[in-house]
């Protein structure tokens, strides 16, 4: 039986969806006229009023935002309300450039706070489950915003926050935590320090985990829930939106609802700018209709996927995205070749190897060179050196036939690739352009 | 028969070393060793007085390893000797996939060399049936 946080809200109908949409949509697009005269000048340059915008149906008239827009309008320009009544703010990591500071008013947050608790009601979160929160506390979003959800639903909370691996494992074990919240990278590295412990998959209590913040592939998934001995699902979202929880999701576990309610998806071509029917894949942007402090219209994510409103098996009837295929910021162009680390992952774990692993990018001679560094481990080891050379050859043959590229494959020692608590880093880029 | 542990390691300076380092601290002695390399990682084969111990020391010290039957041969330290063993071995159609001498033994008359064949039983009938003296895990130990 499928649980629901808001029942009301998460399985409407359609027309119920879209008659929330239309109405908050015109109200914001309203309040940022107002309030956010950075915003008001891009509509004036676009020739546009507040009274263009009759129904979502106008949505696609509404000048974009970008990350540029963010960087431009730094720290305040794009703040809705009077700093007064905004409570918080939450930053990204900057790793790809500045900053983003997002601002909450208390209902911003109270908003994020429900749309994460639908997230652990759909992973069979109640008010009986032990919720340990590994997502890092603090300026991420990933901590707080979990944590809060799962006060909402009334999870008996652990804030371990990131980090301390003995210390998380101690804490699932003796408190019987029965749901994780991490990042995919840091539970596939707690899943295999648990199974070195000697843990079998019965032994350990979880039986859920929420893992999100960054790129995974659906081979990862299968390996973490193999491990762990849970289900693994998925959650999105993004600083600049709120933070996770702007999708999540359900026991189907074939993509993530968005919460419509409060944020409208839209796919286009990110060369056109063009909108793209459901099914087709493109860049995902998101406008938040309810925040009030962080208002943005039209925020291009960059991250790459497809929307699908075909009838989940779950009830929900909100729009579902796919799993990104990467954000255009983590796309390596090799050799003129797009390559995103997640295909290099599906290789990888198809192939039997750990999800553990690194990409070295570098240019000899003006030609680009990709080289993967991937773990021996005990399960590939054999003293024939002609059988490590054919399962290497295998991997080179994977990959070229995925990304059309010859890589070079690197065999490394163990435990040597250095492991993330928070987010993996997978990509080392030596070029110097 | 007796077993060889074949340890990963990298092909950098240090990586060899660090893998001996497990060895010495844990007071393993080393009757044999032989290194294959590939252009970014290698293989070392290492004969043991205690292969249990070593097998331990180094998943402890996070060190991947196999562990591989090999035959040990006594063969007469006299022109000749390693050709006679090869023949036996060539007649029963026993390949052999790689081999290496011994670090030594203490006795004199014998020199000791290690083969990884394709088939082991098939080699140490063939051996014994020609008289070529095989020496084992005990042994080996005792040397």
């Amino acid at each position: 039986m499928e649980r629901y946080y808001q029942p009301e809200i998460e399985t409407a109908s359609r027309e119920q969806i879209k008659a929330w949409q239309d109405e908050r949509l015109v109200k914001q697009v309203r309040h940022v006229w107002d309030n956010v005269p950075y915003y008001r000048k891009k509509m004036q340059d676009a020739g546009l009023t507040p009274g263009d915008i009759q129904s979502s149906d106008d949505l696609r008239k509404l000048p974009f935002l970008s990350k540029a827009d963010l960087r431009d309008a730094y720290p305040y320009g794009l703040v809705g309300v009077p700093l007064k009544d905004c409570v918080r703010i939450q930053s990204t990591s900057g790793t790809t450039g500045k900053r983003v500071v997002a601002f909450y008013t208390q209902e911003d947050i109270d908003l994020w706070e429900t749309c994460c608790a639908r997230a652990i009601v759909a992973a069979g979160g109640t008010n009986e489950d032990v919720c340990q929160v590994s997502y890092g506390y603090g300026l991420f979003t990933g901590g707080p915003g979990l944590n809060g959800g799962s006060h909402k639903v009334g999870c008996l909370t652990v804030p371990t926050s990131s980090g301390n691996t003995e210390r998380q494992i101690m804490f699932i074990r003796d408190l019987n935590a029965t749901i994780l919240c991490c990042t995919p990278s840091y539970a596939a590295y707690l899943g295999e320090s648990m199974r070195e412990m000697g843990l079998t998959p019965e032994q350990i209590p979880l039986k859920a985990g929420i893992f999100g913040a960054e790129a995974w592939s659906e081979e990862m998934r299968q390996s973490i829930q193999d491990t762990l001995g849970i289900k693994a699902y998925d959650i999105y979202g993004l600083t600049e939106l709120s933070g996770p929880g702007v999708a999540f999701e359900c026991s189907a576990q074939s993509g993530m609802h968005i919460n419509e309610d409060h944020f409208i998806a839209e796919v286009i071509d990110p060369d056109t700018g063009e909108v793209l029917p459901d099914g087709q894949q493109g860049e995902l942007v998101f406008t938040a209709i309810t925040k009030k402090a962080f208002p943005l219209i039209r925020y291009r994510t960059r991250d790459i996927c497809v929307l699908s409103r075909e009838k989940c098996p779950c009830g929900r009837t909100h729009v579902k995205m796919t799993k990104p295929r990467g954000r255009t910021d983590d796309m390596l162009i090799i050799r003129g070749v797009n390559v995103f680390p997640s295909q290099i992952e599906t290789v990888l774990l198809n192939l039997g190897y750990p999800a553990n692993y690194q990409i070295l990018v570098g240019r000899v001679n003006n030609t680009d060179t990709l080289e993967v560094r991937v773990e021996m481990t005990p399960e590939m080891f054999t003293d024939n050196l002609g059988e490590i050379n054919a399962r290497q050859k295998q991997l080179v043959d994977g990959l070229r036939s995925m990304l059309g590229l010859t890589a070079k494959v690197t065999l490394v020692a163990p435990k040597s690739i250095t492991r993330s608590e928070g987010k993996a880093v997978r990509v080392i880029d030596n070029r110097k352009i | 028969m007796i077993n060889q542990i074949s340890v990963f390691v990298e092909n950098r300076p240090g990586a060899l070393r660090s893998m001996t380092a497990v060895l010495a601290e844990n007071g393993i002695d080393m009757r044999a060793f032989s290194l294959a390399e590939t252009s970014d990682f290698g293989i070392a084969r290492v004969i043991v007085d205690d292969v249990y111990k070593t097998t331990t020391a180094l998943r402890d010290a996070g060190f991947v390893h196999s562990v591989t039957q090999v035959l040990g041969v006594a063969l007469s330290d006299v022109p000749g000797g390693l050709d006679k063993v090869l023949r036996v071995l060539a007649e029963a159609g026993v390949n052999v996939e790689y081999m290496y001498a011994f670090l030594g033994g203490k006795k004199g008359e014998d020199a000791y060399m290690i083969f990884r064949v394709a088939d082991n039983a098939k080699a140490s009938a063939a051996l014994a049936a020609k008289g070529v003296r095989q020496v084992g895990q005990d042994e080996i130990a005792g040397l």
